[in-house]
């Protein structure tokens, strides 16, 4: 039973992406949106956390219009996948449960 | 595929009612069901009749109203958040001696119940959070 994770807290500013990346299962995918997008970033302080995470098989979205509000579609970390509300619903439906983060 | 919302974020405080918000409309536009838009907290802030921003700006208790007319959406308010932020019906400003009720319509005030209800009866539950 996989479960779809949402953040919207800046990693920069807030610990709610590095917990959640610790809680994750290995099907569970995570979605960043509002300023949770800025864990996508090269830069983000959780970018080795999300590495890893991708490495297990965790799926990894951004909000496409979060990231575009915030001028940062071209430094994502390799692997990030951009998706739109649409397909947040469209995840929202492949995972068992929902999770947010806030 | 049936879906809820809890909204924990006012307007022009977090991004958490505009994201709501926009979820719901693709939901609705994917061909699915809103079931119930639960708003808990400082979310209640969306149902308030008396917010009035510039015309430029979104107007998301107006856009609730909307939703809900067109789609068929339960609008429903925490009363316990609400009375506590000034967020009144024309009951409770009568039961509690206050000048004026300012709850939006198409809104409802009700309890955590209807947010255990809206969890039961729906597919998908999702928060917004503040």
């Amino acid at each position: 039973m996989s479960t779809l994770h949402t953040v919207n807290k800046s990693p920069f500013n807030h610990a709610t992406l590095s917990q959640c990346a610790r809680l994750c299962h290995d099907q569970d995918a995570i979605v960043l949106l509002e300023d949770g997008v800025y864990g996508a970033l090269t830069s983000s302080p959780c970018a080795t956390d999300l590495a890893s995470l991708l490495a297990r098989g965790v799926a990894l979205f951004a909000l496409e219009c979060d990231l575009r509000a915030r001028g940062l579609e071209a430094r994502l970390l390799p692997g990030i996948q951009v998706t739109d509300e649409r397909g947040f619903v469209r995840l929202s439906l492949e995972h068992k449960t929902l999770q947010s983060w806030y | 595929m049936k879906f809820a919302i809890a909204v924990h974020g006012a307007p022009h405080t977090s991004q958490a009612s505009a994201s709501a918000y926009r979820f719901a409309r693709a939901l609705l536009d994917e061909g699915h069901e809103l079931y119930r838009v639960f708003f808990y907290r400082d979310g209640v802030h969306n149902g308030s009749a008396l917010a009035a921003p510039p015309q430029d700006e979104q107007d998301l208790t107006a856009d609730w109203q909307t939703l809900a007319r067109t789609h068929n959406v339960d609008l429903l308010v925490c009363i316990a958040a609400a009375l506590r932020r000034g967020i009144l019906n024309a009951d409770e400003a009568e039961r509690y001696a206050k000048p004026a009720a300012n709850l939006a319509q198409g809104f409802e005030l009700g309890g955590l119940g209807q947010l255990v209800d809206a969890a039961v009866h729906v597919d998908r539950l999702i928060t917004f959070g503040a």
